[in-house]
Order: C-alpha cells, then structure tokens, then sequence
C-alpha cells in the first residue's frame, strides 16, 4: 500500500439539498488530510466525522457493501457517474486517483425518475417496478425439473450470466441525456431471452417491461451509449440491439 | 426446557414422515393468514416468495431501497449440493458428515441431514429461474470443490453466486408482489417485535425516510435478519449488517445460541489506516498457490523483495507439514495473528502477513497465474494500489461470519411461538464452524424448503386461538412497543456529545477482536466484560446524533443498532467464558493440545448454549439443548 506521508489536499463541492422539496445547492468544503489509501467513501465518511463534531449535518449518501456489488453507491464525480475510473462503481474508487489540490464536485444521480430525497441520496424505487412488471420466470417453488435436464450452450451462458451481472446502481440513466434506462431493461430482458427457461415469456415479458419503463418517466434510447461507458459492470450495447429485437418479435408474435 | 422437536425415526426419515406428520392449511384458509417477514436476502426473499406462491399474505419488510441490495449480493464463492453430477462420490450422507465434522460437532445432526437432503432442490429451482451457473461446453452444470471437502460440489456463477442466487428469489418475490401476494415494504427498520397473547403478533418499525414509527400486525412473523458480524466494526459484512432485530427478539423472549460461535476467515485484505470503514475479503482459493511467510526476525522491516530465503519464515509450512498453506480457516487465521502478535507482521501496521506468488509465478509462468487469479489480482491492485505479480500480497485475517444466532428448534421457530428465524440469523445448522459454500446453500434451504411446511403447522394448530385474540394496531402491546420505540429514538437525538457514534463502534470493535477474537483467554475475556459496560457509558454519555427523527437520518439509524451492539457484545463475551473448551470458531487458549489445536471437551459441552435476556448488564441466563450423536462418530481435528 502507497505511503500515507503524503496526505492530499482537496476541494470538495458537494450537492446539499436537505429534503425532496428544498432546492438544494453546491457547497464548498476545503480537507486538507486525504489519504491516498482511501476509498471516496472512507474520504466522505471522514468529511462527514468532521461535520457531525462542528455540529453540522453529515452528507446523505447511500453505500452498503463498499465493493462494486450491491449497486447502492453512486454520485456524479466531476461529470461522470460513479467518476473518472472504467467498470468502477463509486465505493470502489480510491482517492489516490486524485490530484493533491484538485477541485472534486460531488452530485447526484438525476433523472425524473429518480427524485431526490437527500443530498446524493436518490430514488431509485423504479428499477423495481421494471422488474415487477416481468423480470421473472413463472416458476413456483418444487416445480422445477432436474437442473440438468436441459443443456444450454456455454457462450450462451456466460452472455446470459454478463448481462445477468447488473448491480441496479442507475449510473446508465443519470448518464443517458434522455435519462433513459434501457441499460437496465436490456440487461434483464436479455439474461432471460438468452435461456431456455425464460423463451415461453418473452414476448410477454418485454411487451410489460417496456410499457412499464416508459410510464415511470424514463427517457426513449437514441443510441448514445453513455451509459454503457459509464456502467461499472460494462454492460453491453448489445442487449439494447437484443431488446430491440425481442421487442419487435414479441409485436408480431400474439 | 428446551424442546428441539426433531422427529423420532431413522435420520434419513426424518423429514419425509415429518412432512407427512404435520398439520395442513386448507388452501381456501391461507388467504386468511399474514405473515410478516424481515429480510430480503437469501432467505427472506425465498421465503417471502414461496409463502406467497402458497397463497399467504406476505408483508416484508426490508431497510434497504430495494430488495436487492440485501447482504446475501456479496457471497463469492458458490453453493453446495450433493448433486453428484461430476460422479466423484457424493451424496447425501457424505454433505450431511462433511458439514457435521466441519462444525466440529456442535450442530444438530437432524437439521444439518435435512440442508444436505433438499441441497439439490434448491439448485434445480434455482435454474428454472434462470440463474445463470458456470456451465462446461457439453452445456451442463460445472462444480468445483472448496475447502473442507474431497469431492466437487459447489454450484457457482463466476465470482457472484451470492448475487446471481438472489436476483433468482428477488424475481421470484417481485412476482408475487405484481400479483398482490407480497406487499413490500422497503426503507423500513423493524425496530421491536410484538407479543400478545404468548404468540408473536407483528412488528413495530420506523419508516427511513419519514421517520414514522409504524406498526404491523400479523399471525406470525419470520425473521431474515443476518449475521451479527459487524459487532467488531470490521469485517467483511456490508456496511448496514446489524444485529437489531434478532437482538430485539431475544429482548422479547427469543433465546439466543451459541453468540460466541463467529467466523474469521484468513484471506482479507488488511486494515491500512484509522478511518478504514471495512474490510474486503479475497477468495480463498488464492492460498492453493500463494505461500504464507514473515521475517524470521521481529521489527525488519526491509521490503520484501530485499528479505533472503534464511530471513524468511514460512510458518504454515513449517508448522503443519503436511497440509501447509492449506490448513482449514480458523487454523490459518489464528497462525497469522501469533506471528504479528510476536512482532514479525508486515506492512505499515504491522498487521499483516505476506502472501507470495513468485513461486508459482516462476513455476508455472505469469499467464497460468493470471487465467487462475487475474480477477482478483487486478481486485487487489483496485484497492491497495500494488501489484501482486511483482510484490506479494499482504493478508490478514477478518470476521466474516456469525454461526451463532437465534435458537430455533426444529422448525425453525424461536423461542417465542409464532416467531420464526431464518438464514444466518438463526443458529442451526453451522455448529462451531461453517464450511465454504454452505451459507447460501442454508439460506435456501430455510426460505424454500423448510418454512413454507412448517409454518403451516404452526398455523393450523394456533389458528383458533390466532382468531380469539385477534390484534390491531390499538391492541395495547402495539401502542406500547410504537412509545417504546418512539422514546429510544428520542433518546438518541438527545445524544450531544463529543464522539461520532463510528468512533464508539470503532473502540468496541477493537476490544471484541482483541479480547473475543481469533483466540481467546479466561483473562481477556473477563477484561472486555468489564471494558464493554465502560464503552456502553461512554456512548450514552458522550455519542453524537445529529439531526431530526422526522427525516432520512443516517447517523441515527446508526446509533440505533450500535446501542444494540454494545449490549449484545456483552452476551457474546459470556458465551466465550462459560464454554470452557476450544471448538471451531471458538479458541480458547487454555484448551489446547499439545500441537496447539483446538481442545474440545465432548463430556461437558457438546450442547447448544442458549442464552435468556435478564435485562441490559445483567448476566443471561443459560439453557443447554444437549446435542446427541447417533450417525456420526466424534473425532479429533489435525493437520499436521
Ligand atoms: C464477502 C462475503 C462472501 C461470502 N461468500 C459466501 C459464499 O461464497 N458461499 C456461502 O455459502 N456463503 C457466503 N457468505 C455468507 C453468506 O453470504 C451469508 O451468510 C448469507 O447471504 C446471509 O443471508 P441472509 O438471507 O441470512 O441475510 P442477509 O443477506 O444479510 O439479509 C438480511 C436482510 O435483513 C434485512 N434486515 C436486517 N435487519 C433488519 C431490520 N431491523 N429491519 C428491516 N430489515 C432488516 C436487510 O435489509 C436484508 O434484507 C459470504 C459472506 C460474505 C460477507
Ligand atoms: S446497467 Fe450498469 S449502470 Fe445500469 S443499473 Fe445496471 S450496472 Fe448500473
Ligand atoms: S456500496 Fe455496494 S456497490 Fe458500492
């Protein structure tokens, strides 16, 4: 691990709105001992110990498993959602990654779809009705046959299992400029479109989703691919060309 | 006393003729039932799921935004069943012996036998739901073997079986919640369980983001809640993991088992700095070719690079022969704190031991290494910057994971009727030690197979009574628990000292992991049940909180289960001294043989210590289920 002799020191601009209603704004705080060993997170848990002892409200911000898999993490750093770093979320982000002296601006993830209900904490609740409107196969417990019983090809599998690898985090809206989460819905919609278990629903399941996304406010594609960049678990552009295509399928098919 | 209800008959019976024994809901009577659940992980998403799908109300209840998010996302490694499909000799038998002698027979033999009989249902249902496992080119299931076995078993899907297993029963929940099945009540923290009648009747919990405080009635609740971990600030636990609302039952009447039973496992990364907030764990498997090593000499502190071979000392290899690096994880762990205890730790801290590959790399070539381990070398170098090709890993050991939990008899009821504890909230099927792979494989287990037939009985037995004493929100214990909650979070905003309640967390955490750790002393413990009161104070005295109740408060819902935190830590500690033996988990230093294994003592404590609340700081009062072997023979561990 580098050395902690050579503390960073950095300016922080950080989004602050204290309730869904308030307007909220960018406020400064100057901390002038970083380790380069901490995570973002460890660096906001050490702002925040800072503000809570001069008797000022901590920043909200939402995090649990602290290693890029839980999908509760995320803010937009300097511009870009989870910040800077390829295929990172947000806990994963280590601060020897920053200038000793640089500016950092802190904000959250938005979208219409996502109100804000503390600082960087967000709403995200959406994402749930996308996958309750179809994100499923209609298998009761006990009903299942052997798990052998029906092969499925390797590459099949391991694409399956690639899409399957979305953590929910929302990074591909707040980055998407029609706030649109089709990153998402693709994810799922392929995972399950690409087994042989989930093709007796697919026309089904992605005539729902679809419906559903656009009824929540969520923005339409048009084929920027941000947020497939800004994705931490690399999600493919390709489950949006698949999606399209099990959309269309599933509008002939009756 | 304590009833564990496990039916008589052969143990390969056990379960069949129970499941033929206990009593039916009618199907057209299960609408009339609500059963409350806590939890969206493995086990309260499978369980909230397959009550729905039975006809149940089911109202779950979860702090996080969505189920997702639960602990149970972050499980690596995979999940075992007796499938046999590599055809190496599995069974039933041999998952239900492995899992046993891997507790080191502290478990009870008839519900390990049960894990080990519906381990393979839970894998077929879990591929009818499209969770995609590791597949070989023929298209069919991969296995591979993980610590603790000699046959292939564990079921994984790359690194994130945790995550791929739960997506399955988050879908399968979500199903049944657009059906009107589950009603899913997310950012709420069950904050008591409520009792009328003798029977547990609902729950009181504080919605995150307005702070109400709410109360939901049931005829039955089912608790999901996790793993205790956390209790030692560090660990490989998510952040939020807590031991509130099992704590709370047990505050109602819930016995707990066996507290001191808790998991470290070897491989972590090491703690770097004071305002480290938790630790990650690297795969084990790592240790297949990695070799652990110090200095030779305490307090050098050269590079490692600069250290020759005769400066070196490779103590696993050196201590344990013929298993070396591979000895089980509680023998690894407590080797590496000895070393550092001696002065010879590495890095900045001096707390951590080297994990080297050069070896392997120049034995089998950088590319052989990087397909074996690229994805947690490039992991590692994510976190501490370095490069393990070149410099080797620095290790240390790190609580992981809580055997210890709620008593429940063979049903998975507490102490309590009506109040159920599944997954690693529960204490039942681990013993002193639990086995790679078997958590989830439990958790399944639990929310699949086990509770949807058992509640039934409960629920068909108690159903006139459940009607007789009917419960409302106005029923006095509600309104009693909603004040009683209401008054503790008042309290804890009241707190206006100096402390951030981390800080307070973080001084109890390194007590218990000094003190109730990897390896434990009469003394020691008896210093951290006088320190944890003093701790106690200091937090009631000198915490921090910020902020109003009526509102999204982090920092409150912190202080709400850190206060459980240092009352239950007092419970683990007294656990730790009455069990006079050295089991799994559990190391006391005074009982040792003369290789320095752990001593267990089968005359006198081969039972589960199930613990009841007398009060905050008063000594608990303990209950003993005495474990009986019919089907297995005890034996001694080693690794020489
Ligand atoms: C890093 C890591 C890797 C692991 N890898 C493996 C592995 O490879 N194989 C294996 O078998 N095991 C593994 N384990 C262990 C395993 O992941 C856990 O034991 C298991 O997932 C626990 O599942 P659970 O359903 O009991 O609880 P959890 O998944 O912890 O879920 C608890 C739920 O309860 C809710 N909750 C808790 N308290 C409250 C409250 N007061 N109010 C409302 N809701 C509440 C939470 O919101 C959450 O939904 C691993 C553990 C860790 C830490
Ligand atoms: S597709 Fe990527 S960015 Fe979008 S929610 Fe999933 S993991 Fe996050
Ligand atoms: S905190 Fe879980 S992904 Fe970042």
């Amino acid at each position: 691990m580098s050395s902690n002799g050579n503390l960073l020191q950095l300016k922080l601009r950080v989004w602050r709105q204290k309730g869904p209603d308030d307007a909220g704004k960018l406020v400064e705080y100057q901390l002038d001992d970083v380790s380069p060993d901490m995570s973002f997170l460890e660096m906001l848990d050490h702002l925040n110990a800072k503000l809570i002892l001069e008797g000022q409200e901590p920043i909200a911000f939402e995090h649990d498993c602290r290693e890029g898999i839980c999908g509760a993490c995320g803010a937009v750093v300097n511009g870009m959602s989870h910040g800077q770093e390829k295929g990172t979320t947000l806990c994963q982000l280590h601060m020897r990654k920053f200038r000793n002296g640089e500016t950092i601006t802190i904000e959250p993830f938005r979208a219409s779809a996502f109100p804000i209900i503390k600082d960087l904490v967000v709403d995200r609740s959406a994402f749930d009705q996308i996958i309750r409107a179809g994100g499923y196969i209609s298998v009761n417990t006990g009903n299942a046959p052997d798990a052998n019983a029906i092969p499925i090809g390797k590459d099949k599998a391991d694409l399956a299992f690639d899409a399957a690898t979305c953590i929910g985090c929302g990074a591909c809206v707040a980055a998407c400029p029609n706030a649109s989460a089709m990153l998402f819905l693709s994810a799922k919609v392929s995972q399950f479109a690409l087994l042989p278990q989930g093709r007796p629903e697919a026309a089904r399941r992605v005539k729902s989703m679809v419906a559903m996304h656009d009824e929540l406010g969520f923005g339409s594609c048009t084929n920027h691919g941000e947020c497939s960049t800004a994705c931490p678990k690399e999600i493919s552009l390709a489950n949006i060309a698949r999606l399209n295509r099990e959309f269309a399928k599933s509008l002939i098919s009756v | 006393m304590l009833d564990s209800k496990i039916p008589a008959g052969p143990l390969t019976e056990k379960w069949d003729k129970h499941r033929m024994n206990i009593k039916l809901v009618n199907p057209a009577n299960k609408r009339k039932f609500t059963i409350l659940v806590v939890g969206t992980g493995l086990a309260g998403a499978s369980a909230s799921a397959s009550l729905a799908e039975l006809g149940y109300n089911v109202i779950t209840l979860t702090y996080h935004d969505t189920p997702r998010r639960a602990h149970s996302i972050a499980a690596q490694g995979g999940i075992n069943a007796a499938k046999n499909y590599p055809n190496d000799g599995d069974t039933i038998w041999r998952l239900f012996y492995d899992t046993i002698k891997g507790g080191d027979f502290r478990a009870r033999e008839a519900n390990v036998y049960r894990l080990a009989q519906v381990s393979n249902n839970i894998i077929d249902q879990c591929v009818a739901q499209g969770v995609p496992f590791a597949r070989d080119y023929g298209g069919l299931l991969a296995n591979r073997s993980f610590g603790g076995a000699l046959v292939s078993r564990t079921f994984y899907a790359r690194g994130q079986t945790g995550q791929q297993l739960l997506l399955g029963a988050y879908s399968a929940m979500m199903r049944q919640v657009a059906l009107g099945k589950v009603k899913l009540m997310t950012r709420r923290e069950m904050l008591d369980v409520v009792i009328h009648n003798g029977r547990a009747r609902g729950v009181i919990a504080r919605n995150m983001l307005n702070g109400q405080i709410e109360p939901y009635t049931a005829d039955a609740v089912v608790l999901a809640t996790g793993g205790y971990g956390n209790v030692y600030f560090l660990s490989t636990n998510a952040k939020a993991c807590n031991v509130s609302a099992a704590y709370r039952a047990h505050k109602k009447g819930a016995f707990f088992a066996n507290p001191c039973y808790v998991q470290i496992h070897p491989t972590c990364l090491p703690v770097h700095g004071d305002i480290q907030s938790k630790l990650t764990l690297m795969s084990e498997s790592l240790r297949n070719d990695g070799r652990v090593w110090v200095p030779k000499n305490k307090g050098d502190k050269r590079p490692p690079a600069e250290i020759p071979e005769a400066d070196r000392d490779y103590y696993l290899e050196r201590k344990y022969p013929s298993f070396g690096n591979l000895v089980p994880r509680d023998v690894a762990s407590r080797n590496a704190k000895y070393v550092c205890d001696e002065g010879r730790g590495v890095g900045e801290t001096g707390l951590a031991v080297y994990l080297d590959f050069a070896d392997a790399i120049q034995r089998d070539g950088e590319e052989t290494i990087r397909a074996k381990y690229g994805n947690l070398f490039h992991m590692y170098e994510k976190i501490t910057g370095e490069n393990p090709y070149r410099v080797p890993m620095k290790i240390f050991p790190a609580v992981h994971y809580t055997m210890g939990g709620l008593w429940v008899d063979y049903n998975l009821m507490t102490t309590v009727p009506g109040l159920y504890a599944l997954g690693e909230c529960n204490f039942s099927d681990h013993g002193a030690n639990r086995l790679g792979a078997s958590a989830l494989m439990q958790g399944l287990a639990d929310g699949y197979f086990v509770i949807p037939y058992t509640i039934g009985d409960y629920l068909a037995t108690a159903w006139g009574d459940l009607r007789k004493h009917d419960v409302t929100p106005e029923t006095a214990e509600f309104k009693d628990a909603v004040k009683d909650a209401t008054d503790k979070t008042e309290k804890l905003l009241a707190l206006n000292g100096e402390r951030t309640v981390d800080s307070i967390h973080r001084e109890l955490g390194m007590l218990m992991w000094d003190k109730c750790g990897m390896s434990r002393t009469k003394e020691g413990l008896e210093e951290a049940a006088a320190k944890i009161p003093q701790i106690r104070e200091e937090f009631w005295r000198n915490a921090k909180v910020p902020g109003r109740g009526a509102e999204l408060n982090q920092e409150l819902e912190k202080a709400g289960r850190v206060a459980d935190f240092l009352e239950f830590a007092e419970l683990i500690v007294q656990d730790a001294l009455h069990r006079e033996e050295s089991c799994g988990g559990h190391f006391r230093e005074e009982y040792q043989t003369p290789e320095g294994e752990a001593l267990r003592n089968d005359e006198e404590f081969a039972y589960v210590a199930a613990w009841e609340y007398n009060g905050v700081g008063e000594a608990a009062t303990l209950h003993k289920e005495e474990l009986k072997f019919e089907n297995v023979e005890l034996t001694q561990r080693s690794y020489k």
